[in-house]
């Protein structure tokens, strides 16, 4: 039987890549052997399975397929924005197989019903696995507790308020124990706004000079220290989502090696771009937290590389054009991301020698795996065949055709960035495929 | 040198040269301004539209008399006359004022950043009469024209900003146009509102009053908006006078020649004691003159004033 | 752009003699100096214009007073991004309501210099009479304007360029005609 793009086979071979794993990238070209939607046998050399069809990839890595643990899809409520489906889309394209769908949409979603809603819209597109955080308060009002045990049996997979910090830490504290009992993590979006105030970008210099108002890194430090101190005394697991500031990063290195059962993610802009960025007052580089000082892009890629910072997430934020064209004070935070996360990691973190690339596709894959809980991101014998064709030495530019999503508010528009993905497999099957160049 | 540019957005991105050449060419208009009859008709048939999205007073009615003098047709939009509403966009506005064939466009808006989007987007001149916390470049040159009348070349001169540099557009386009002009700047104010960061503009960071005004030249004293006090950015109006205030005692402790500005309105006895205010040492309402010949030079000249021709005796 | 002299039109000497006679006209015209004033155009009407009043009061004794003008703000051609502005200064030390203007420039050509002049005047004052002296008139009005006081027709085309060079401004005394063109 021949390889065919068009109906891709329930069993067959990926040849001729460099595999990569536990954080390495095989010397050696190698093979994956899917069947029926799992990986079946993998290794390097030959293999040893013979008469299946073949897909060619020589010399691209084959990689798990992405875990992005922070995306906005804005269903139900704003679907001018974003759906599931396009958001899917968008992941697949950005070689993402699984993604944790936060939960500030219209309504909240803040009980089973919702939750469920958001997983068949997931099902429905079937582009990638749309695991949906639930509300850790009811309304995201951050008063009274959601019913998080409804939500886990519905299927949600972590919790957040993400968009509002939890100010009230009596609520954080019983958010973490609930979260410990039923054995999933509490995301925090750490801002204390009391300190933040109205701030619209990073409180340093260039909002001086600029005249915005600033958002100062004490705000992030502060709200990280504190949910860290409510994880030591709960048990519970604190990820502390879109870590930005030099301050959160070291907090967060003293908790783990103080044994504080915390992770943490960080996105591709908060590791690549810098506050003097907004020097055109293009709200394309507003979101929250801000885009930091340069020591706090150095500080994310170095928590990054010594795994105080577990995973890169996207927090693929859409918004539409006619809102990110309002004044830059007036504009919604937040960017989109998926397409371009593994580029930017490529261009940002390899290229510039702090991760290598085989740990730059450990922070997509096996570690928000691992922060998720997840028996995905690292292609076991048996395993789901989520799966990723990757050449890490492709350049391409970022423009509104190369975005999939439904919102073009990405800070790298315009951006040469090297690293591209070829082909994305979820379970086996097709999702996304570049075609220009296209894998023949 | 000449102005060979679109718009004024701000003094951070406008040479010497040219922050000159638009004071000389002030300095012709006020002479104007002794005339039986004070206006020229330069401007004459072309549409000046004033939008004006935050509530202003001195400097609308400043522009429209620099335009009226320059026999200009005026159009003005203000928030409170206007169905310019929060909901509408930026990119509306332009876009309604783009069809509407205007020749140039003065523009006030609260967010930062306003002014240099509409001069993206449209094809006339934009001249920034204040946007958000950022610039307020006419300003800014009167400021500077009132103090190139009494000290002259400005190279080596000392000047004190004092008050809410953090939310000043006023003191960031002193801080620009002074430090092109080569003179000493520092700003003086509380903590609250002197961000230590702005010293990387260029300007000397000074938290005591007495220190920030004893080698000065000039004290350009900025508007307190009281709003913002009240257990903010400063317990109290009293508290404030008593720490940052210039009053007769702050005044004696200045050079013999040197001089006190404000920007305008003031709060008597709140940044500045009414002794002060009325007093021999400030210089109040020649800035406002010259900001009517600073707002005409710079309409003049966006518009493609060009005496050039005249020297040449061609000039029919 | 380059300018090219063809031809001294006039020197010095006649230079001079046209600016005495022009005064000898404009005495014989008003009957006196009696309400009379100068009001030279910036930048060559201004040296031409004393030179007028020093040729009056070499035959008459008085001194006429004078003044300069500036058009800078009253021209109409203010569309054309150019070189350095050069705005000069209006100077009008005296009242010139009912008095009678002579104003003066060095070349008429399109008329519109004056007719701009003549807006500056007007919003001065509210002068008796203006007439209009000029050293060379070389055709092509635009505007119905015409001179009272000519120190020379010089019948030119439009290609061609006149300068006059005054002293207090230039080198020399003299008028010369050439043409401007790429170098």
């Amino acid at each position: 039987m021949e390889w065919s793009w068009q109906r891709i086979p329930a069993e067959y071979l990926v040849t001729g890549v460099k595999l990569a794993r536990g954080g390495k990238i095989a010397a050696r070209k190698g093979y994956l052997h899917v069947k029926k939607g799992r990986v079946e046998a993998l290794g390097v050399g030959k293999p040893t399975a013979e008469g299946l069809p073949v897909l060619e990839a020589d010399g691209l890595i084959l990689a798990p397929g992405f875990i992005d643990t922070h995306v906005h899809f804005r269903e139900p409520g704003e679907e001018e924005k974003e759906t599931v489906a396009t958001g899917s889309r968008a992941a697949a394209a950005g070689g993402f197989t699984t993604v944790v769908t936060m939960p500030n949409t219209d309504p909240t979603i803040d009980n089973p019903g919702l939750v469920r809603y958001v997983i068949d819209r997931g099902n429905e597109a079937g582009l990638c696995r749309v695991l949906p955080a639930g509300a850790v308060s009811i309304g995201r009002q951050g008063q009274g507790l959601a019913e998080l045990g409804a939500m886990v049996e519905a299927g949600a997979r972590a919790f957040t308020d993400d968009g509002s910090p939890i100010e009230n830490g009596k609520l954080m504290a019983a958010a973490l124990k609930y979260g410990n009992l039923l054995g999933v993590p509490i995301m925090s979006h750490a801002e204390d706004r009391s300190i933040v105030g109205s701030g619209c970008m990073h409180g340093g210099y260039w909002s001086t000079r600029l005249g915005l108002t600033g958002m100062a890194r004490a705000g992030e430090d502060a709200a990280v220290f504190r949910d860290i101190e409510l994880a030591r005394a709960s048990g519970g697991h604190l990820h502390v989502c879109h870590v930005s500031t030099r301050g959160a990063v070291d907090i967060i290195r003293r908790a783990k090696a103080d044994g504080i059962n915390v992770t943490a993610e960080a996105t591709p802009h908060h590791f690549s771009l810098d506050h003097s960025r907004c020097r055109d007052y293009s709200p394309r580089f507003k979101m929250n937290p801000p885009l930091r000082e340069t020591d706090d892009v150095a500080a994310v890629a170095d928590g990054l590389a010594d795994g105080t910072i577990d995973c890169i997430a996207t927090d693929h934020a859409p918004h539409t054009a006619t809102e990110k064209e309002l004044q830059f004070d007036q504009a919604p935070f937040g960017v989109i991301g998926l397409e371009t996360a593994f580029a930017v990691g490529v261009t940002y973190l390899v290229e510039e020698g702090r991760l290598d690339l085989g740990q730059l596709i450990a922070c997509f894959s096996e570690r928000p795996a691992r922060v998720l809980g997840l028996p995905l991101g690292s292609l076991e014998d048996g395993a789901e065949a989520d799966f990723v064709l990757l050449d890490p030495s492709g350049e391409w530019t970022v423009d509104a055709t190369t975005l999939h999503g439904r919102s073009e508010n990405s800070c790298f528009l315009g951006d040469r960035l090297r690293g591209r993905v070829m082909a994305t497999f979820m379970r086996g099957r097709l999702t996304w495929r570049a075609t220009e160049p296209s894998l023949t | 040198m000449s102005l060979q540019r679109k718009d004024v957005l701000g003094l951070e991105d406008m040479s010497a040269e040219e922050i000159l050449l638009v004071l000389d060419i002030a300095s012709r208009f006020r002479a104007v301004f002794d005339r039986p009859v004070r206006s020229v008709p330069i401007m004459r048939g072309r549409t000046v539209v004033n939008f004006f999205h935050e509530p202003s007073t001195r400097t609308r009615i400043s522009f429209e008399l620099a335009e009226k003098r320059l026999s200009a047709d005026i159009v003005n939009f203000s928030v409170a006359t206007s169905s310019f509403s929060k909901g509408e966009t930026l990119r509306d506005t332009a876009e309604n004022l783009a069809a509407m064939k205007i020749d140039m466009l003065v523009v006030r808006h609260g967010s930062s950043g306003a002014a240099q989007y509409l001069s993206r987007v449209l094809a006339c001149p934009v001249i920034n009469a204040g946007d958000g916390c950022h610039e307020h470049p006419t300003q800014g040159l009167l400021d500077i024209m009132t103090m190139h009348q009494r000290l002259g070349d400005m190279r080596g001169k000392k000047v004190t900003i004092i008050g809410d540099i953090a939310h000043s557009r006023v003191a960031r386009s002193n801080i620009w146009g002074l430090n092109k002009l080569g003179a000493e700047v520092t700003v003086c104010g509380p903590p609250t509102m002197v961000p230590g960061n702005i010293a990387r503009m260029g300007v000397t960071v000074e938290y005591d009053l007495k220190k920030a005004v004893a080698q000065a030249d000039v004290l350009n004293v900025l508007r307190i908006q009281l709003e913002r006090g009240a257990g903010g950015d400063f317990p109290s109006n009293r508290e404030y006078h008593r720490m940052y205030g210039i009053t007769e005692d702050v005044v004696r402790g200045l050079k013999p020649e040197a001089f006190v500005m404000h920007p305008g309105p003031m709060n008597r006895n709140v940044e500045i004691s009414s002794e002060v205010a009325d007093g021999p040492r400030q210089v109040i309402l020649d800035q406002v003159a010259n900001g009517v010949a600073v707002r005409m030079a710079l309409i003049y000249l966006l518009s493609g004033g060009d005496p050039g021709a005249l020297a040449s005796g061609e000039a029919a | 752009m380059s300018f090219t002299e063809k031809a001294v039109i006039m020197n010095e000497d006649e230079m001079t003699r046209a600016i005495k006679r022009m005064a000898h006209e404009i005495l014989e015209a008003s009957g006196g100096i009696q309400d009379l004033v100068l009001l030279g155009v910036q930048r060559r009407g201004v040296p031409l214009a004393g030179l007028l009043r020093d040729a009056i009061k070499a035959v008459e004794g008085g001194e006429v007073p004078m003044g300069s003008i500036d058009i800078t703000f009253y021209r109409d051609d203010l569309s054309k991004v150019g070189p350095t502005p050069r705005v000069a200064t209006t100077e009008m030390p005296f009242d010139v309501t009912d008095k009678v203007v002579i104003l003066v420039d060095d070349v008429l050509y399109t008329g519109r210099t004056v007719r701009a002049a003549l807006d500056v005047i007007m919003d001065w004052g509210r002068p008796r009479a203006i007439q209009l002296a000029v050293l060379v008139d070389r055709g092509h009005r635009e505007l119905p304007i015409r001179p009272d006081y000519v120190g020379k027709n010089v019948p030119t085309s439009q290609k061609e360029v006149i300068k006059v060079k005054v002293r207090g401004f230039d080198d020399t005394m003299e008028v010369v005609v050439g043409e401007v063109g790429e170098r």
